[in-house]
């Protein structure tokens, strides 16, 4: 069999299957390291009972759906404690509650989130305890 | 079946009773579980209304400059400070002409003139910015206060073309740059969202008066519910004379000027 312009049709194709198949071979087969929340903030190693608002896997699937909850529950229906199923008063807020305990953002929220390539907008408003630089990561997120 | 009007009613009866007892069993069935709820120093109104002593405030001034309300306010809020026509305000100064422009005429009094009066979201009990609100970010809670849930606002400003006091700014650019020092118990603004004074609904649920009020060196701001009868503010609006900016436009406004 015959091709017709053989030599620039296989360049083309070569250099199409080398655009194409980049992802894969730049990362050599590697996998990315799996995200690592770490929990050793002062306030948690502090804790007697390392105990979150709710379960360890509830707040792993829906901690999003808990933060929507409290958003509408503290800004709408002007409730802003939360009592857990342990008994333990919490304030409903992003920086006063989470941020508490999870002082750690870049070490806790950013692990899985930028694992997923995700950006959730918490940070274009709320504040992470003293990380001067939120300013330029907002301008770039725009 | 045959039942007769005696059966019925002997039924009825007791299917009431059984009604009856419905809170009872709720309250000791009530598990203990999650829920949301608010600390009991929490200040709790109905109708949260503003009175502002404009003589006490002027005193203050002739002891020298004070702005005291409106930075302990813009710093606990995180409002930025540009300058000129992207300024965003919560609570600042202006002159009797301005704050009521209706009222005012060339003969007013010089030391009423210059004021100043102190200006702020008028939390009104008919707020124009609510109605007109698409999304429902602005809205006015139970105890009266105007809100914005800062999440839903789109930007597209209605709010502010309702707003007959200009009580509130719009962030047309990022304001975090802006903001001198950063009060990390609450949240900044957005690029292309509305905000406003918010009666500091989040220090009256940890049992604090306003911002303004509690900085305010000559006491020229009471806080207080206007359904309580018993409360400062009705005592004072019950003994003087007060104003409220732009009555006339049936907003209801809820602060009140005493001069």
């Amino acid at each position: 069999m015959k091709i017709y312009d053989a030599k620039p049709i296989l360049v083309g194709l070569a250099i199409f299957l080398g655009i194409t198949t980049f992802p894969f071979w730049y990362n050599g087969g590697k996998a990315s390291p799996p995200p690592e929340p770490k929990l050793d903030t002062p306030v948690i190693s502090k804790m007697e009972k390392k105990e979150c608002v709710a379960s360890k896997d509830y707040m792993r699937k829906s901690h999003m759906a808990l933060l929507n909850e409290w958003r509408t529950e503290a800004v709408r229906k002007a409730n802003r404690y939360y009592v857990t199923a342990g008994g333990k008063l919490y304030p409903v807020s992003l920086q006063r509650g989470c941020l508490k305990c999870h002082s750690n953002k870049a070490d806790f929220c950013d692990q899985c989130h930028n694992y997923i390539g995700l950006k959730p907008y918490c940070w274009d408003c709320h504040l992470s305890p003293q990380e001067k630089k939120t300013t330029t990561q907002v301008a770039e997120g725009e | 079946m045959d039942k007769g009007k005696r059966d019925f009613l002997k039924i009825t009866g007791a299917c009431a009773l059984g009604l009856s007892a419905l809170p009872l069993v709720k309250a000791t069935a009530k598990e203990k579980g999650p829920a949301y709820i608010n600390i009991p120093k929490a200040l709790q109104g109905k109708r949260w209304a503003m009175v502002i002593d404009v003589r006490k405030c002027q005193e203050q001034q002739k002891r020298g400059e004070c702005n005291k309300c409106a930075e302990a306010c813009h710093y606990i809020h995180n409002v930025p400070k540009i300058p000129n026509e992207e300024e965003i305000k919560w609570i600042w100064k202006d002159t009797f002409e301005h704050a009521f422009p209706g009222t005012a005429h060339e003969f007013v009094p010089d030391e009423l003139k210059e004021g100043p009066f102190v200006l702020l979201c008028n939390h009104c009990s008919k707020p124009p910015c609510v109605r007109v609100c698409p999304t429902q970010a602005t809205f006015q809670r139970a105890d009266g206060i105007v809100m914005m849930d800062h999440h839903r606002c789109i930007g597209c400003r209605y709010c502010m073309a309702g707003c007959p006091f200009g009580a509130r700014s719009f962030n047309w650019r990022d304001p975090r740059p802006y903001i001198e020092k950063l009060n990390y118990q609450y949240p900044t603004r957005r690029r292309g969202v509305v905000e406003k004074c918010t009666f500091c609904a989040e220090r009256l649920g940890e049992g604090l008066e306003p911002a303004c009020v509690e900085a305010c060196p000559a006491k020229a701001l009471i806080f207080g519910d206007l359904e309580d009868p018993t409360s400062e503010v009705r005592k004072i609006l019950k003994e003087h004379l007060t104003l409220r900016r732009k009555y006339e436009l049936g907003t209801h406004p809820n602060v009140y000027y005493l001069v």
